[in-house]
C-alpha cells in the first residue's frame, strides 16, 4: 500500500504556547522541523484567560525573550493593554502583564511560523509514536525514538520528537450535565496518542482546568463596574522592542463583585456541577479554582472579584475572570445575572471544565528529555503545568536540547539560581505534583535574583551560544554589563565631603545631612535617595539608558540583600554541579534508607543537588550518596 | 560540600575524664586560638609549627574552663586532610562540654553526625576499600541523631515550636499570596501588624534559646524511675528533690495522671524523674492500668529509684517489683528510717537473689523523707555513679541540644533581620524570605522539612486566582 513517508530532523506534536517555541528554536538552529496541528487556525490558541504574563509568570516570558523565544515579541505586537503588577513592591516581583488581542495574537505567531525557514507547518492528527528498543547500552534509555504516524497513515522518520500536546489528549469538556468529547473551544480531541504513549511505558494521568464563560459586551452595564486602566508609560516584554513602539491607546477592563444572590444560587446547584457529583476525576489546580470552589471552600467571603476583560478589538466577546465553572448553562446564566453590570448578559460561550490526560513529568531529565527513550522531548501542560507562559518556558527548552541532540552538543539545564525557567522544570521533574503546576514567585527561593528587569543580564549568552539570539543582541548586553559595573565602580569611587554645599542638597532632596564624607554610592543607596535624584551633586555623570541606570539603582539599593543570595547561592552550585554517573546503581548503597533509594532508583537525578531536593531523601542519605560516587570515581 | 569549620567531642564518654574535642576546617587554628591561652598567655597558635603540641588553659571569654594540650596539626596531613586542632583535656564530661561550648562560639559549627569520617573519606584521606565502613558510620550515626533529637524534645517546647511555625508560615502564606495575586489581595498596612507579631515571635525565640542554653528544652540527662509499693514514699522523695529547687525546670503532666515527671539537675547531672503509681497485684482496672504504665517506664529507664517502707515487711509485691527491675542499675532506698526498722539491708540482698536478680547494680541507702535525711548520701551516690560511668550519660542529649541552639539561633537571626527590614521600609518580598529561613531552621528542631508547606498554606487560606 503507498505511503507517505517523509524524513526531517524533529517532530513537534501541537502547536499552542509551548509548540511553537519548540518548532521555531528547532528550525531556527537550522534542524528541519514539522509542526503538527489538529487545525491550523488553533496556533497559538489562547483557549482561557486573554493575556499573557502576571506575577511571575512575566518572569517567565522575559527569561524566554532573553533566551531567543517568540512569545514577548508577538505580545508585544498585539496587546491592547499593559500594567506593570507590584510597583509598590520589590524589583524581584514586579511583573509584567499584557492584555491580549487573541486572534491578534493568533494570527501574529502563526506567521512567524509560516515565515521561518526550515519550518512546515502540518495539519494532522498524531496518533502514535514509532520507536525501537536502543543498541546504546551504557546509558538508560530503553528506547530510540524513529518518528510519529498520522491519522491518514502517514510516517514522519525523526531523530528527536517533541510532545506538546496541552489538554488535547483524550479531552472532555463539561458544562454541567452536557458532557462532549473536544478539545477546547469545541476543537477536535486527540484520542488515539495516549494509548501509543503508554504502550512505550509512559505513565499517565488526567487532569482538569476550567474557563469562564465569555459574554456579548452590548449586554453588559460598565456603569456598574470600576474601570480598570493601563500603565501610562508602557514597557515591552521583548528585550528586543523599542519601547517608543509600544506607547499605544489602551482599552480598558472592568471591575465588579459577585454577592450573597450569587453565592446562594450555586450553594443550591452544587449537585448539579460534575465536580461535587463526582463526574470529574481529574485533579483541578488550587489556584484557579472555580467559582463553585470558592464558594464552597471561603464560605466565610462575602463577594469574589470578577475582571470583565475584552478578548479583542475586533470582537464583542468579553472574558468573565473569576467566574470559571462546570456548572449547568441554565446556572450558569442565573449566577453571571447576579453581578453588578452582568444583569442582562449574552453569554456568547459557556463556562466549561475540560478533562485531559498529561502524563507524570518526574519521567523527564531536567533537559526534558524522557529518561526511557532517546530523542522524545516534552512540553507544556503534557508535562502537568499550567499556563501559557509556563508551556512557552518549557517549549523553547525542549526545542533547544532535542536540536542540541541532534548536533551531538551538551544539552542545556538551566538552574534554580538562574532563571524561573530553572525552578519551573526542576519542580516539575524533581517534585511530586499532584495538579496542574502554575509558577509563583514563593517558589524561587533565589528571586531577589531572578528579577524580569535583569532577564537579558542573566540568559543572553546562553541563547547567543545556543544559535537563538543574535550577534548584535548579544553584544548590546555585554555593552550593558560593562556600561552598570563601570558606574557603579565610579559612583563607589567618589567620595563628597560634608560641606555646606552637599548638606543643603540633601536636604534638599528630603535627606539627612552627612556626618563624614561619603561615596555617591553611598547616598544613592538611602532609601529617599536614588541615582537621578544625586544628579545635581554628580555633574560629571556619563549620558547612560534607562535600563542601565535601573540596574545601577537596584544593585546599590538592595546590596546587602544580594550579596546575601549570592552566597546562598554558592552553597548550592556546590552540590548542584556534583554529578551522579548514569551507570550508579543504587541498590548496591545499602546504608540508602529505603524510602531514599526507591526515589533514587525512580527519579534518577543527575546531580548530588537535584537528588537533595527528592522529597523522602535526607542529608544523611546524601552524605551515603557523596561518599559512594567519590569511591565510584576513584575505581 | 560543605568546607566550614566544625567542631565535636572526639572521644567516647567514659570515666577516665579524658576526652578530646576535635577541630576541623580551615579556620580551626583561629577557632582554638581564640579560646587558648598559653601559661604566659604570649603563645599564639596561629604561630606554632605543624604537628606541635601546646600546654596552656581554654577560656570561654575571660572565665578558665580547664588546663589542657592543644595538638596543632595543619593540612594535608591530618585525618581529615583539613586544618586541624585537637584539645586534650581531662576535667571529665562536663568540662569536655564546656570546652566544646567555647570552641562553637568562636566561629565554628558542630559536627553533623559521621562528618569528620565523611570529610576524611572525601579528602582521600580513607581508603577506598572501606568506603562501605564510612557510610556505615554516617548512616548509623545519623539515624541515631534523628532518633533522639526529636524524641528527647520537651513536649511544651514542641508545642512551642510547632505553634510559631504556624504563625510564621501563616503570614508568609499571606505575604506570598498578595505578592502573586495584587489584584486580589492587598498589603496595605500590614507591616505594622507584622512588626508588632514578629517582635514578640523574636521574643519568644529568644526565651528559647535561653531555655537551650540553660539545658531545659530537653527531657535532658538520665531516665530516673521511682517504684515501689504505695505509700513507700515515693512521692515524698520526688519532692524533696523538687522541692529542694536545686534546678528545678519544668513540671508538667505526665501522658497520663498516674505517671509525674520532673526534671532536675543534681550537681550538674541531669535527671529525667518519673514518678510511678504505686505497684501491687491488683483487680481494679484503674490502677492496673497505671501498675502497667510503670512496667514500661521501668523497662526504659536508665536508673531506678526502688523506695521500701523499711517499717513493713517484704511481700509478694516487693518480688514483683524486683522481678520488674532485675538487671537495671538500681538504688534501693530503705525509707521511713524514722519508724522501727523490719527490713534491713540483708533482707533486700537475699530477696533479689531469691528473685535472679542478676547483672545489675544496686546500691542501698536509708533515708527518711519524712525528716529528711540521707539524701546527701543519695546526692553523692548519684553523683558517683555517674562519673564512674555506671549510669550511662547519653551523650546525645547534649548534642542535640547544641543543634537545636544552632537552629534557634538562626531562626533568631532571621527574625531580627525581618525587624531591621521592617525598620528600612523593605518591601514586603524582601523579608519574607527571611521568614521563610526562621520557618525552615525551627523545622529542625522537630524534624521537619519545608516541602509544600507554603504552597498548600496559601491555597488553603487565602481565596486567589482568575
Amino acid at each position: 500500500m503507498p505511503e507517505i513517508r517523509e524524513k526531517v530532523d524533529v517532530c513537534v506534536v501541537g502547536a499552542g504556547h509551548a509548540g511553537c517555541e519548540a518548532a521555531l528554536a528547532c528550525a531556527r538552529m537550522g534542524l528541519e522541523t514539522v509542526i503538527f496541528t489538529v487545525s491550523v487556525d488553533s496556533i497559538a490558541l489562547m483557549p482561557c484567560n486573554p493575556n499573557i504574563g502576571g506575577s511571575s509568570k512575566g518572569h517567565l516570558v522575559r527569561e524566554l525573550d532573553a533566551l531567543g523565544g517568540e512569545m514577548g515579541k508577538v505580545i508585544d505586537k498585539t496587546f491592547i493593554q499593559s500594567k506593570m503588577l507590584n510597583v509598590s513592591k520589590g524589583p524581584a516581583v514586579h511583573s509584567l502583564r499584557a492584555q491580549a488581542d487573541k486572534a491578534e495574537y493568533s494570527r501574529a505567531m502563526r506567521k512567524v511560523l509560516e515565515n521561518q525557514e526550515h519550518l512546515t507547518i502540518k495539519q494532522a492528527e498524531v496518533v502514535s509514536l514509532l520507536a525501537e528498543e536502543s543498541a546504546d547500552t551504557s546509558v538508560l534509555y530503553t528506547k530510540k525514538i524513529l518518528g510519529v504516524k498520522t491519522f491518514t497513515g502517514a510516517v514522519y522518520e525523526a531523530k528527536a520528537v517533541i510532545l506538546c500536546t496541552g489538554t488535547y489528549l483524550k479531552a472532555r469538556c463539561l458544562c454541567g450535565e452536557a458532557i462532549t468529547h473536544t478539545g477546547p473551544n469545541g476543537l477536535q480531541a486527540a484520542n488515539f496518542l495516549t494509548d501509543s504513549l503508554q504502550l512505550l511505558g509512559i505513565e499517565m494521568r488526567r487532569f482538569k482546568t476550567g474557563t469562564p464563560a465569555r459574554m456579548d459586551k452590548r449586554s453588559l452595564d460598565f456603569s456598574k463596574m470600576e474601570e480598570q486602566f493601563g500603565d501610562e508609560r508602557i514597557v515591552p516584554f521583548s528585550f528586543s522592542t523599542n519601547p517608543e513602539d509600544v506607547q499605544i491607546e489602551q482599552a480598558s477592563c472592568w471591575l465588579t463583585y459577585t454577592n450573597e444572590e450569587t453565592h446562594n444560587i450555586i450553594r443550591a446547584n452544587l449537585d448539579r456541577s460534575p465536580i461535587y457529583a463526582g463526574v470529574i476525576e481529574g485533579t483541578g489546580p488550587r489556584y484557579c479554582p472555580s467559582i463553585e470552589d470558592k464558594v464552597v471552600k471561603f464560605a466565610e467571603k462575602e463577594r469574589h472579584q470578577v475582571f470583565i476583560e475584552p478578548e479583542g478589538l475586533h470582537t464583542n466577546e468579553m472574558y468573565v475572570g473569576g467566574m470559571s465553572s462546570s456548572l449547568p448553562e441554565d446556572v450558569q446564566l442565573a449566577m453571571y445575572r447576579t453581578v453588578p453590570g452582568l444583569e442582562h448578559c449574552k453569554i456568547v460561550r459557556n463556562a466549561y471544565a475540560i478533562e485531559y490526560d498529561c502524563m507524570n513529568p518526574d519521567q523527564l531529565y531536567p533537559t526534558l528529555e524522557f529518561k526511557k527513550i532517546q530523542g522524545l522531548f516534552s512540553a507544556g501542560q503534557f508535562n502537568g503545568s499550567s499556563g501559557y507562559e509556563e508551556a512557552a518556558a518549557q517549549g523553547l527548552i525542549a526545542g533547544m536540547n532535542a536540536a542540541l541532540f541532534i548536533k551531538g552538543k551538551e544539552q542545556i539545564v538551566l538552574d534554580r539560581s538562574q532563571a524561573y525557567i530553572g525552578v519551573l522544570i526542576d519542580d516539575l521533574v524533581t517534585k511530586e505534583n499532584f495538579e496542574p503546576y502554575r509558577m509563583m514567585t514563593s517558589r524561587a527561593e533565589y528571586r531577589l535574583l531572578l528579577r524580569q528587569d535583569n532577564a537579558d543580564l542573566r540568559l543572553r549568552k546562553i541563547g547567543y551560544e545556543a544559535g537563538l539570539v543574535t550577534e548584535e543582541q548579544y553584544e548590546a548586553v555585554c555593552r550593558k554589563e560593562q556600561l552598570i559595573a563601570q558606574e557603579i565602580e565610579r559612583l563607589q569611587g567618589i567620595k563628597v565631603g560634608a560641606n555646606a554645599e552637599i548638606q543643603k542638597f540633601l536636604e534638599g532632596q528630603g535627606s539627612t545631612g552627612l556626618k563624614t564624607a561619603a561615596s555617591l554610592a553611598e547616598l544613592v543607596s538611602r532609601p529617599e535617595l536614588s541615582y537621578e535624584a544625586i544628579a545635581g551633586i554628580d555633574k560629571d555623570r556619563p549620558k547612560l539608558p534607562d535600563d542601565v541606570v535601573e540596574q545601577i539603582n537596584i544593585n546599590i539599593k538592595y546590596d546587602g540583600y544580594i550579596k546575601r543570595q549570592l552566597k546562598q547561592v554558592e552553597q548550592f552550585k556546590k552540590i548542584e554541579k556534583k554529578k551522579i554517573p548514569v551507570e550508579i546503581d543504587y541498590d548496591d548503597i545499602k546504608n540508602l534508607r529505603l524510602e531514599a533509594r526507591q526515589k533514587l532508583k525512580k527519579l534518577k537525578p543527575l546531580s548530588v543537588g537535584q537528588a537533595s531536593r527528592i522529597s523522602g531523601v535526607s542529608p544523611a542519605d546524601i552524605s551515603v550518596l557523596l561518599v559512594y560516587i567519590e569511591s565510584m570515581r576513584n575505581s | 560540600m560543605k568546607s566550614d569549620t566544625i567542631a565535636a567531642i572526639a572521644t567516647a564518654v567514659s570515666d577516665s575524664g579524658i576526652g578530646i574535642i576535635r577541630i576541623s576546617g580551615e579556620n580551626a587554628i583561629e577557632v582554638a586560638d581564640r579560646v587558648y591561652r598559653s601559661k604566659n598567655n604570649k603563645k599564639r597558635l596561629l604561630n606554632v609549627k605543624s604537628h606541635t603540641i601546646h600546654y596552656g588553659f581554654i577560656y570561654d571569654g575571660d572565665v578558665m574552663v580547664d588546663e589542657v594540650m592543644v595538638a596543632v596539626m595543619k593540612e594535608p596531613n591530618t585525618y581529615t586532610r583539613e586544618n586541624t586542632v585537637e584539645i586534650d583535656c581531662h576535667g571529665g564530661i562536663l568540662v569536655m562540654r564546656k570546652i566544646l561550648d567555647a570552641v562553637l562560639k568562636n566561629g565554628c559549627r558542630l559536627a553533623d553526625p559521621g562528618e569528620f569520617t565523611r570529610r576524611a573519606f572525601l579528602n582521600g584521606r580513607i581508603d577506598l576499600s572501606r568506603a562501605e565502613a564510612v557510610m556505615d558510620v554516617i548512616h548509623s550515626k545519623n539515624e541515631f541523631a534523628l532518633r533522639s533529637s526529636v524524641r528527647q524534645l520537651k513536649g511544651s517546647v514542641s508545642d512551642k515550636v510547632h505553634s510559631l511555625r504556624k504563625e510564621i508560615l501563616h503570614e508568609i502564606a499571606f505575604i506570598e499570596s498578595a505578592l502573586d495575586d495584587p489584584e486580589h489581595i492587598s498589603l496595605e498596612g500590614y507591616a505594622k501588624k507584622l512588626g508588632e507579631k514578629t517582635a514578640r515571635i523574636y521574643g519568644d525565640i529568644k526565651k528559647l534559646v535561653d531555655s537551650a542554653d540553660n539545658g531545659k528544652m530537653l527531657k535532658d540527662g538520665i531516665n530516673t524511675v521511682i517504684v515501689g509499693k504505695p505509700n513507700a514514699g515515693k512521692s515524698s522523695l520526688l519532692n524533696i528533690l523538687v522541692g529542694e529547687e536545686k534546678a528545678i525546670v519544668t513540671s508538667y503532666a505526665g501522658t497520663t495522671r498516674d505517671v509525674l515527671e520532673e526534671s532536675i539537675k543534681l550537681h550538674g547531672i541531669g535527671l529525667n524523674m518519673i514518678d510511678t503509681a504505686g505497684i501491687r497485684d491488683t483487680d481494679d482496672v484503674v490502677e492496673k492500668i497505671g501498675v502497667e504504665k510503670a512496667r514500661k517506664y521501668a523497662g526504659n529507664a536508665d536508673l531506678i529509684l526502688y523506695v521500701v517502707d523499711a517499717s513493713c515487711q517484704l511481700d509478694e509485691n516487693d518480688d514483683q517489683i524486683m522481678r520488674l527491675i532485675a538487671g537495671k542499675k538500681v538504688i534501693v532506698l530503705l525509707n521511713k528510717t524514722d519508724l522501727e526498722q523490719v527490713v534491713s539491708e540483708a533482707d533486700i540482698v537475699k530477696k533479689m537473689t531469691d528473685v535472679s536478680f542478676d547483672g545489675g547494680v544496686v546500691r542501698i541507702i536509708k533515708t527518711s523523707t519524712k525528716e529528711n535525711t540521707g539524701m546527701d548520701v543519695f546526692e553523692d551516690t548519684i553523683k558517683e555513679m555517674f562519673f564512674h560511668g555506671e549510669i550511662a550519660v547519653n551523650d546525645e542529649i547534649y548534642i542535640t541540644n547544641q543543634r537545636h541552639k544552632e537552629a534557634l539561633a538562626e531562626a533568631g537571626e532571621s527574625m531580627r533581620m525581618v525587624l531591621n527590614s521592617l525598620a528600612d521600609h523593605i518591601p514586603e518580598d524582601f523579608y519574607s524570605i527571611d521568614l521563610m529561613s526562621a520557618y525552615a531552621a525551627l523545622g529542625k528542631i522537630i524534624g521537619e522539612e519545608v516541602d509544600d508547606d507554603l504552597v498548600n498554606e496559601i491555597f488553603a487560606k487565602f481565596c486567589m486566582g482568575k
